[in-house]
């Protein structure tokens, strides 16, 4: 299991993943050899699977993006398979998850606008195979997006 | 800034799975000389579309087994109850997203947690009691996949 000083590492490198070994060690209280030496064990151990770059999609003209939420017609056997097979080949669709609950599917579709959303609806989304039911949940603002563990 | 072209699209879409490499080792990735790597990713910084890193970790290892997602709807709307209720709802550490949508609810939030019970101490002690919280559907997350997108 973790111990504090694991904790402390892995909160400062989610609040800063750009710090260097030095930083987070002074931050975290110890030595940059020992921070080093934790957090390759932590990777060797897999709780460190890595540092992704966020891409901000609206600094690429993506002005518009929307929650499609689906229910699909659980009765087909391959529905699911199916379904996200065909959602992958959409270049606009960012994110697939899947859900217990009243919805199923959710993909997340990004446009560059209001008309290119509107194409992308039409020839791509209803498309899709098996829909049951479709909503959508248009994105205002994101307030906050850090994906940070509460450790 | 969209004119990217097919080296910069590549380097993307490195970042965007592992960007804690050196420029050199992702130069040779996307075939560059470590300057040039470094100075078009400091163009792709400086244009906002490379917005920053999070760090991957093993959630499940890390004991934190369940993330639901929930439609939240305002019971009373005006500005004052908005500004209350997102203030309030950032805070929580449990929710890592937050986001203002417009459709059938008024937020989507990601809220992760040990497991279901933790959960339900979560959604009792901290989402019901936020101000001015209306109707909330709740859906148990199975499958989280992220895409490329379209780059």
């Amino acid at each position: 299991m973790l111990d504090d000083l694991d904790r402390r590492l892995l909160r400062q490198l989610q609040a800063d993943p750009n710090l260097t070994a030095a930083d987070l060690a002074e931050r975290a209280g110890v030595t940059a050899l020992r921070a080093t030496r934790r957090l390759a064990r932590l990777e060797e151990r897999g709780i460190l699977k890595g540092r992704r770059a966020r891409i901000d999609w609206t600094a690429l003209g993506y002005a518009v993006a929307v929650s499609l939420r689906f229910t699909l017609e659980k009765a087909q056997a391959n529905a699911f398979d199916a379904f996200i097979a065909a959602a992958r080949e959409i270049p606009e669709v960012v994110e697939i998850q899947t859900f217990l609950g009243r919805v199923d599917v959710r993909l997340y579709v990004i446009a560059r606008d209001m008309a290119h959303y509107q194409q992308l609806y039409r020839d791509r989304i209803l498309a899709l195979p098996h829909i049951a039911e479709l909503e959508a949940l248009m994105t205002v603002a994101t307030l906050k997006n850090d994906e940070s563990l509460p450790l | 800034m969209t004119d990217l072209d097919a080296t910069d699209r590549a380097l993307l879409r490195e970042m965007a799975r592992d960007a804690g490499r050196s420029a050199a080792a992702l130069g040779e990735a996307v075939g560059l000389s470590q300057p040039a790597t470094w100075r078009r990713l400091r163009r792709l910084r400086a244009a906002g579309i490379l917005a920053g890193q999070r760090v991957d970790l093993d959630a499940e290892a890390l004991g934190f087994g369940v993330t639901v997602f929930l439609g939240v709807k305002l019971a009373t709307k005006g500005r004052v109850s908005l500004e209350d209720f997102e203030r309030a709802v950032t805070a929580i550490p449990e929710v890592q997203l937050v986001e203002h949508v417009l459709g059938m609810y008024d937020y989507r939030l990601r809220v992760v947690a040990r497991d279901l019970s933790d959960f339900e101490r979560v959604l009792r002690r901290r989402i019901m009691t936020l101000p001015g919280v209306g109707d909330v559907e709740a859906n148990v997350l199975l499958s989280d996949e992220r895409c490329p997108g379209p780059i």
